[in-house]
């Protein structure tokens, strides 16, 4: 089975974020008001070869956990579609 | 002949050459070490210098910390070895888990060139033994991801070990307790975001980088 897996890493709760506080200050300056709590993260998109979803889903947080992540600062979450 | 110093380059590394002239006139024997090498032979000191290795891609160090070179490192960490991080090396020591907690971006979110001061915390490691305790320095930085960060039972664990090496007397960073260095539990992995090797003569305005890399160099040569 072939699975579509978006990987998204962001800072723990209680980590400082100085990116998301940033363009948290900017919004209203451009208008944009009613706007709270702006964490910034990233996105991985990769494509999984596995027996099952559980399987894929193991092999996606794995490898977040081991690289994508590092886990003193960030977690990692996996979100999967079958092709 | 001096103590055998390694300094490690990755693709990306760019101070290995400033460690390597500063080390070597303090009288050590400096060696480079490619970031393949499995082995590191017959090495008193291990250096990882700073610079962008594997271009800081994902976070810095992280590629790096997953080198051959590394798992050599950490084997010759184990066996009670001196391992000196500076800057990058620093990040890639916390990437690897020979060192404790993090280095996240810099709070201010811009990256920071400029000559800081810190004061030795903790005589109890292969960099700062023979340091007075309340020793300040100044030592420039280079860094975007240099704010310290770890978790409240690492941090108190690190200060009850006499762990916390180095503090800035002004945080330039958003580092956590003000740290600028740290070591393992034994004291023989050390970690810094300053460059003591740009504090190593008058003409780059401080000479005070040459007391860590000096006292790092005699703690050596009292073992050997």
């Amino acid at each position: 089975m072939r699975f579509d897996a978006r990987v998204e890493v962001t800072l723990r709760e209680g980590i400082a974020d100085p990116e998301g506080a940033t363009i948290e200050r900017a919004l209203p300056a451009l208008g944009f008001s009613g706007v709270h709590e702006v964490r910034a993260g990233r996105s991985f998109r990769l494509v999984l070869d596995a027996d099952s979803e559980a399987a894929a889903r193991e092999l996606a947080q794995a490898l977040a956990d081991r690289l994508l992540a590092n886990p003193v600062l960030e977690r990692a979450a996996v979100e999967l579609a079958e092709r | 002949m001096g103590p055998r110093v390694g300094v490690v380059v990755f693709p990306g590394t760019n101070c290995e050459y400033d460690a390597a002239t500063a080390l070597s006139a303090l009288g050590a024997d400096v060696r480079y070490v490619w970031h393949h090498s499995a082995s590191l032979g017959d090495l008193d000191v291990v250096v990882l210098p700073g610079g962008f290795a594997h271009g800081d891609y994902l976070r810095p160090g992280a590629i790096a910390s997953f080198s051959e070179v590394m798992g050599a490192v950490g084997e010759f960490a184990e066996s009670g070895g001196a391992v000196l991080g500076i800057c990058n090396g620093f990040q890639v020591l916390c990437e690897s888990g020979l060192l404790p907690g993090a280095l996240q971006k810099n709070a201010g979110l811009t990256f920071l060139c400029e000559q800081t001061e810190v004061e030795v915390a903790s005589g109890d490691s292969v960099l700062t033994s023979g340091v007075s305790p309340g020793t300040r320095l100044r030592i420039p930085i280079n860094h975007f991801a240099g704010s310290y960060v770890c978790d409240e039972a690492t941090l108190a664990s690190l200060r009850d070990g006499n762990q916390v090496l180095l503090r800035y007397t002004t945080n330039p960073n958003g580092s956590l307790d003000d740290i600028a260095g740290i070591a393992n539990e034994r004291g023989n992995v050390v970690g810094l975001m300053p460059h003591p090797e740009r504090a190593s003569s008058p003409l780059l305005g401080s000479t005070d980088g040459l007391v860590l890399l000096d006292a790092l160099l005699s703690n050596v040569r009292a073992r050997v």
